[in-house]
């Protein structure tokens, strides 16, 4: 079958390779897999779309079933959001030399290692801190280990939460943790390993106790890890600023589409201190010199901290994970610099507030946490509709309302997480606004 | 002037892309834009950041550079340039991990925003499409390997085998078994099936191979006891040999009551010729950026797929995709599960991608795969083997099925090159080679998976290379070892990287480390 990604399948290729093998036909080369084994009948698949036309169509016509965030107006986030993408982003991602490399050498994929090198430093810069790692797969990963190393760090296995947090987060952590690290209790005792912040939190608040937090964990002689969105560091203090000893989170907002949860990656920051460094999972890359006098070269620091160098030896695991996202977060910092960050942060929170000060006059809607600031999230309790109508009504009317917290956040009552990004216009929120006291009334 | 320049040599005069750039921070100019965040219209309060308080208001500007939108596209440009994709190489010397050609039509398809502009939490009846090809998907994976069901949620192949090793733990707890404290894994098995099992707080108990290079049954035999909680093994492992008495293995393990789990990192050779499930295997994980040819991106995102038999379902991680006869939604209802292994539902633009690339094949399409990229290897380890100082290790004679491990320990002894430097040098004619995975078992190992995807000329080619460098590590050993010569860098000065007080992981951590320099 001489199918375009199989170009030995041509006969006459196909029969003067055997006989280069001198195997007398294919079967011989499965020769060591025994007879009750082996698969004697075709797969159960549906028939091929061997053209590209036809397969487009087929793909392409399930994928335009959906309506994505382009079609209706969204004011979903929670974890993923639709921040804009910089073309220059997508363009430099989507350059074959790096969507298809993998794991070259620092010489041959030498543009591999600079550009995630410069993603660590400009992140470095933002979180202001020296030690930042090569992408693990997500803000999840990224908060799981975090808290596994604040745990061998200090020698000791209890996590306090001191914020909300996301529901999905939490079963991530109880699963990864188990055994190793135990979460809850209070920001104090000599069993405290760490206190983890989020900042903002789930709920999207930017807490004013979030610094006493780190205090009160430091005085117990544990660490504080702080999970943060980074794309609010414009205006948000770095957590370093106020004691933070690990940052982590997801990087999906720095120039990445949602991808229905595609764009994740995580990244984990620290002091650059020994007892750091030796604790982290995954690659970090290093700048070294040389044999040629003023060339940069890069490579991989303290190796043999890793599952690669010394499988169940080193720390945690380390695999492909999410090194192109690492490379376009790196795009989205060097194309913002420290204006856009800023300006941007300023523009997510005006938004935000706008939003707030709309709903809050909307008979049937109160903002549990009015009085505290929001970077671009932030909770709407309806007194009177669930939540489940008021999206169905919207939806009806092409708008995404906020994720319902109902189930997850009881004691919120009916309560959704309403997200702005930069992309909402004025005239956005207005509209919102006039749906919902229509939907309301 | 006539004669001077040589005539073109039968070898490409291949050249790396080399513009010495700069460091994105020394390209900086205070006041330049890269790109300009939307303007705030009138009736949008500026000064909203005031609300935070003063030790949570960033004082200072982060230290990012300044540059205009152009300097920034070509300074990634050019580090595009000096990197080498899959695209541009007979990339066939990252054995195990299976670099196959990744289709621009299913590139194109998933950057559209019926998927890239598709948020994870919105309703299942404006993502019907996206989860009808997540529910096919699960339902060719299943098929592929005899398992049951398929969890697409793991985000790559390590993340799989961290999902199987959650879920054999949570097995064994719902059965009042959570004693069972070892984990049995092989020498050529993925690292990570080492490191996952003992970050899950498991022994780790590690088989070698025998003198035939298959892992050890009677250590297999010896090992197992009612503290086993499941092997986890690949076959064929990295060395290509398929294990012919993998049911064996399975069955010891089974008799213990543990769990037997496949890691399918090296399914591409045995495509629709055998399956994880018919082996009695009770878990297995497929990586989709493998196999199923989405591309690598520079180590990912990539994606991971676990499948699993009956008994295992409950375990699986949450949400899982259904079909009620006439509409497809996230099920989340599942109390036994072993929960979320990361946010929502998976990669989903490579789960389109995989569903994409098994479409255009079919069953028998499948089966080709296979058995071209089978006859791929055993041809190029036809040819390798007549390069003076190589061998293949263990079963003499015997064939390989996806992937072959070769020694250079020959050539290593007879002209002191490593089989490191051989790679470096490899580099100057623009193509990739590994060595492999720690610890080298194998001396002087080198790892060579052609697939299906390169041609007979393609695989001729690489021989010469690699024939040229074996030979001129006889002739002319330095030039190997002080290679690469023809790359955007020279050989690195790396002892720096082990030093606390010298290793620069940032921009900021470089200066400080260097300013008194």
């Amino acid at each position: 079958m001489e199918h375009p990604y199989i170009p030995n399948a041509v006969p006459e290729v196909k029969a003067s390779m055997l006989a280069a093998t001198g195997a007398a036909d294919i079967e011989e080369f499965y020769a060591d897999i025994p007879e009750s084994l082996r698969l004697r009948r075709p797969l159960d698949l549906p028939p091929p779309l061997r053209g590209e036309a036809e397969l487009v169509r087929h793909v392409g016509g399930l994928l335009d079933r959906n309506t994505s965030t382009r079609d209706a107006l969204s004011f979903l986030g929670g974890g993923c959001y639709a921040h804009h993408v910089p073309a220059v982003c997508d363009e430099v991602n989507s350059r074959s030399e790096f969507l298809t490399a993998y794991a070259g050498e620092p010489y041959e994929d030498h543009g591999r290692f600079q550009a995630l090198w410069e993603y660590q430093s400009l992140m470095g810069e933002l979180l202001e801190m020296d030690v930042v790692n090569v992408p693990v797969y997500d803000g999840f990963q990224a908060t799981a280990t975090a808290l596994r190393m604040a745990a061998r760090i200090t020698g000791r296995g209890r996590v306090a939460l001191a914020t909300p947090i996301d529901p999905d987060l939490r079963s991530k952590l109880d699963d990864y943790l188990k055994g190793a690290v135990t979460l809850g209790g209070p920001v104090d005792g000599d069993d405290l390993a760490a206190v983890y912040i989020g900042y903002p939190t789930f709920l999207g608040v930017v807490d004013p106790r979030i610094p006493s937090h780190v205090e009160a964990a430091h005085a117990a002689g544990g660490l504080a890890v702080v999970g943060c969105d980074p794309i609010g560091l414009g205006v948000l203090a770095p957590p370093s600023s106020f004691g933070a000893d690990i940052v982590c989170g997801d990087i999906q907002s720095l120039g990445m589409h949602p991808q229905y949860g595609g764009g994740h990656a995580g990244f984990i920051a620290t002091r650059d201190e020994e007892r750091f460094v030796e604790e982290f999972p995954s690659r970090l890359f290093g700048l070294v010199p040389t044999t040629v006098d003023g060339e940069y070269g890069f490579g991989d620091v303290a190796y043999e901290r890793t599952s690669f160098a010394r499988r169940e030896q080193g720390k945690e695991w380390v695999g492909t994970a999410a090194a192109l996202w690492g490379i376009t977060a790196g795009v989205y910092l060097a194309l913002m610099g420290p204006t856009g960050m800023r300006e941007l942060g300023e523009g997510l929170m005006a938004r935000c507030r706008h939003l707030k000060d709309l709903l809050a006059g909307i008979d049937g809607i109160e903002i549990p946490d009015a009085g505290l600031p929001h970077l671009k999230e932030f909770v709407v309790t309806f007194t009177g509709r669930t939540v489940a109508e008021v999206n169905a009504a919207l939806r009806e009317r092409g708008i995404f309302g906020g994720h319902d917290l109902s189930e997850d956040f009881p004691h919120l009552g009916r309560s959704a997480l309403y997200c702005v990004t930069e992309l909402h216009t004025k005239a956005d929120l207005d509209r919102l606004a006039a749906e919902l006291k229509e939907v309301l009334a | 002037m006539t004669g001077e320049i040589a005539p073109k040599p039968p070898l490409r005069r291949y050249h790396a892309a080399r513009w010495d750039e700069p460091l994105l921070f020394e390209l900086s100019q205070p006041g330049q834009r890269g790109i300009l965040p939307p303007a705030l219209e009138p009736g949008l309060a500026a000064d909203a950041a005031d609300e935070l308080p003063a030790a949570l208001r960033r004082e200072r500007p982060a230290a990012l550079p300044e540059l205009a939108q152009n300097a920034v596209l070509r300074h990634y440009l050019r580090l595009s340039q000096e990197n080498l994709g899959a695209d541009l190489n007979i990339d066939i010397g990252q054995g195990t991990c299976t670099m196959k050609y990744s289709p621009k039509v299913n590139d194109r398809l998933v950057a559209g925003h019926k998927l890239a502009a598709l948020h994870p939490r919105q309703d299942d009846e404006t993502a019907q499409g996206v989860l009808e090809i997540l529910w096919r998907l699960e339902r060719m994976l299943a098929e592929i390997s005899g398992m049951d069901r398929v969890s697409l949620q793991p985000g790559a192949g390590s993340a799989a085998i961290w999902t199987n090793v959650a879920m054999i733990r949570a097995y064994h707890e719902s059965r009042g078994e959570g004693h069972r404290d070892q984990v049995i894994t092989t020498i050529f098995s993925h690292p990570s099936n080492a490191a996952c099992a003992k970050t899950a707080g498991y022994e780790v108990i590690t088989l070698y191979p025998d003198a035939d290079g298959y892992p050890d049954l009677d250590a297999l035999k010896a090992a197992v006891s009612d503290r086993t909680a499941a092997l986890l093994i690949t076959n064929p492992e990295d060395t290509g040999i398929f294990n012919p008495r993998i049911a064996e293995f399975v069955e010891a393990v089974h008799a213990v009551g543990g769990l037997a789990c496949y890691d399918q990192a090296n399914a591409n050779g045995v495509l629709g010729i055998t399956r994880a499930r018919d082996a009695g295997f009770d878990l297995c994980h497929f990586n989709l950026h493998k196999t199923f040819s989405t591309p690598h991106a520079c180590g990912g995102p990539a994606a991971g797929a676990c499948g699993v038999s009956a008994e295992l379902v409950p375990f699986l991680p949450r949400p899982t995709v259904e079909f009620d006869g006439e509409r497809y939604f996230l099920d989340d209802d599942r109390p036994e599960s072993v929960g979320k292994v990361r946010p929502f539902t998976g990669v989903a633009p490579n789960l389109v991608r995989a569903y994409s690339w098994i479409a255009s094949l079919g069953a028998e399409g499948l089966r080709e795969v296979a058995e071209i990229a089978v006859l791929n290897n055993n041809y190029l380890m036809t040819q390798m083997l007549k390069i003076r100082g190589i061998s293949a290790p263990y079963a003499k004679g015997r064939r390989r099925i996806e992937q072959v491990r070769y020694s250079w320990e020959e050539l290593a002894e007879e002209t002191g090159v490593h089989s490191e430097d051989l790679g470096h040098r490899a580099a100057d004619y623009g193509v990739h080679y590994w060595t492999s995975h720690h610890p080298y078992v194998v001396p002087e190992p080198a790892t060579l998976e052609p697939t299906e995807s390169y041609s007979k000329r393609d695989l001729d080619e690489y021989v010469a290379i690699m024939n040229a460098v074996a030979e001129e590590a006889y002739a002319d050993p330095e030039t190997v070892r002080t290679a690469p010569h023809r790359s955007s860098v020279h050989l690195n000065k790396e002892e720096t990287l082990d030093d606390a007080g010298a290793w620069a992981v940032t921009w900021r951590a470089y200066r400080r480390k260097n300013a008194e320099r």
